[in-house]
């Protein structure tokens, strides 16, 4: 009896301990991106006086407005709304369909087409000669290379082949009976009932596309067809603020910096993601547990 | 089902005259769409995996940009004898190591213990909350994360402003253009971004255990660090030993877009890893036949890596990934 009292204090006390520890670890995360928040909500010139830590000093929107005043800037965010709309449908649809083929047991050859495809989860080319291969499909300076590289991965054909495989069998066969073939019962049956992990797999690309400055820094010289993030990239990384500066729209007021340019650049950028994802949380998490259950 | 019902009939065909391979076409035509599907994907893998692995030839010879990789001059290992004697192998091959051995070694149980805390929380909307908040880092790219970076650790930045402030230092450092900061700040912001991340793997494993267990231990009169120890641990340790398979597999995998945004002419020598010496030297320098048989040891030694993790866990847990 009186153990067990003590025991339920200390689980208390435990239990505070573990709230606070979690109460910090939200703060450290949330505040760097709130620090730009604020920042990026001020007048720029007033915020290079510093000293903006919780609220703006002097709120102003002019930061925003010369953002979507900018050509450079619009075109870059065009791209990248256009290459994760259109990456993320084929990545979905083409690795789906390629997973579907490999989870029908009566496939010939499927044991030599599972083996093919665990290879390139252990060993690769590298990078030299994946850009030799995109320079002689003529992928350089076209948009389709954000695409059609990106169009498969056997890492997510795996998760698909994993919950394609708990579909029950009578789903397919009533539409086998009504006549449909192979291809029709993938996209009219198993599409429709796959949509956790079509979410999923969905967010996991999009969360890529959008984020992906690479492709658009090695394979892109054409600066009409990069996307925002590596057009962030050249003013973060090389600090050319000449370019933000170059990007801003004549006309503009004088209170807005290159700096408070960069932040609403970034608070633009993110936020259409980070809107998104917590509305996908609970197909994610699913997604997850697939993976953990499989290895 | 219908597979089954198909097949059957036809091995009885078999047995009264008619060739297997004859069976066999006909398997091939009923699964035509099928296999347009499957061999569409397979015709990808070719072109995207295979392909390049074949390219991978061009660390044996000399090629130029110029000429197909059939008509460069064979030069055996001298591009691999010139890597080893190059004065940056030192603090390239350090600086990959280095970065993720520490990264394995704060990086991999950090996660671990975040799930198993979160698990211990009663509310669930709280733990809700802490893991949507947790996740944010995630979505951010490294790009939007270097730019926050660069704020914060700028010489008027905010880290500057509260060490100044707390007598720590007396005058502002400029972290990024210093050498012995890179690892550090490398380290952090990769925890920093995908700590909670992470702990969604395992969190998904411990919500897999049954929860009579714990009924039985609290029965047994366990306490809470004791069902931790002795329930939830133990079973995930599958999970566990998959991940860190992995992780030692990666070992000289890098974060190429962390660290191609945060590294700088300044901080060289701490910043310089294997990828990025590859893509400078390959794409920047344009000498593709030497970055190709750099990259080449890498990927060797990392299926090195990876075969013999899996085979230590094998051997102590019966866990591994093939």
């Amino acid at each position: 009896m009186f153990s067990s009292k003590r025991q339920s204090a200390s689980e208390f006390t435990f239990e505070i301990l573990v709230t606070l520890l979690m109460l910090i670890i939200c703060f450290i995360t949330l505040y760097p991106i709130w620090y730009v928040l604020v920042n990026a909500f001020n007048d720029g010139e007033d915020a290079m006086r510093g000293g903006i830590y919780w609220i703006p000093r002097v709120f102003s929107l002019t930061s925003f407005h010369a953002v979507f005043r900018s050509d450079g800037i619009m075109t870059a965010m065009w791209i990248t709304v256009a290459k994760t709309v259109v990456g993320v449908i084929v990545h979905v649809f083409f690795t789906a369909m390629v997973a579907y083929a490999f989870s029908r047991k009566e496939l010939i050859g499927r044991k030599v087409y599972m083996l093919i495809g665990t290879i390139t989860m252990f060993f690769g080319g590298g990078l030299i000669p994946y850009y030799l291969l995109i320079r002689d499909l003529h992928l350089l300076d076209n948009f389709l290379v954000y695409i059609i590289p990106a169009a498969f991965s056997f890492f997510d054909l795996i998760i698909f082949l994993s919950f394609f495989r708990e579909i029950p069998a009578g789903l397919e066969e009533a539409a086998r009976i009504d006549g449909a073939n192979d291809f029709q019962i993938f996209y009219k049956v198993i599409i429709p009932v796959s949509m956790p992990v079509v979410a999923t797999i969905a967010l996991f690309h999009g969360v890529y596309q959008w984020n992906d400055y690479f492709t658009g820094m090695i394979y892109m010289n054409d600066m009409d067809l990069q996307p925002i993030q590596t057009f962030l990239y050249r003013v973060v990384a090389q600090s050319s603020s000449n370019q933000m500066l170059a990007a801003m729209p004549s006309g503009v007021s004088v209170s807005v910096t290159s700096q408070s340019l960069k932040l609403a650049t970034m608070v633009v950028t993110t936020a259409p993601i980070v809107i998104v994802y917590p509305f996908l949380q609970k197909y994610f998490v699913k997604g997850f547990m697939i993976g953990s259950i499989k290895g | 089902m219908s597979v089954k019902a198909e097949t059957k009939p036809s091995s009885h065909q078999t047995a009264t005259g008619r060739s297997s391979i004859q069976v066999w076409v006909q398997k091939l035509i009923a699964q035509r769409y099928l296999q347009v599907m499957a061999l569409l994907g397979v015709a990808w893998m070719i072109v995207f995996n295979y392909i390049p692995m074949y390219g991978i030839i061009i660390a044996f010879k000399e090629f130029d940009i110029i000429h197909p990789i059939s008509a460069a001059p064979w030069v055996g290992f001298d591009h691999f004898k010139e890597f080893l004697e190059d004065d940056s192998l030192g603090y390239v091959i350090k600086n990959t190591i280095g970065m993720s051995l520490i990264k394995l070694v704060i990086g991999f149980p950090l996660p671990i213990l975040f799930a198993l805390l979160m698990n211990e929380l009663r509310s669930m909307i709280f733990k809700r909350w802490v893991q949507t908040i947790t996740y944010l880092p995630h979505f951010l790219s490294w790009v939007v994360l270097g730019g926050i970076m660069a704020t914060w650790l700028s010489d008027v930045g905010i880290v500057n402003k509260v060490l100044m402030a707390l007598h720590f230092i007396q005058e502002p450092i400029t972290y990024l253009a210093e050498p012995k900061y890179f690892w550090g700040i490398v380290i952090t912001s990769d925890i920093w971004k995908e700590l909670g991340w992470s702990a969604i793997i395992y969190l998904a494993a411990i919500s897999s255990i049954s929860p009579e267990l714990y009924e039985a231990a609290t029965i047994d009169g366990a306490g809470r660090g004791q069902k931790m120890w002795n329930i939830t641990l133990p079973s995930i340790k599958g999970t566990i030993s998959i991940l860190f398979i992995l992780a030692i597999s990666g070992v000289l995998n890098s974060n190429f877009d962390q660290i191609l945004v945060l590294r700088n002419q300044l901080n060289e020598t701490s910043s310089n890893v294997i990828d990025v010496y590859v893509y400078q030297v390959g794409l920047l320098s344009g000498r593709y036949s030497y970055a190709a048989a750099v990259g080449l040891i890498k990927s060797v030694i990392a299926l090195i890596l990876l075969l013999g993790a899996n085979s230590v866990t094998k051997r102590l847990n019966n866990t591994s990934l093939f």
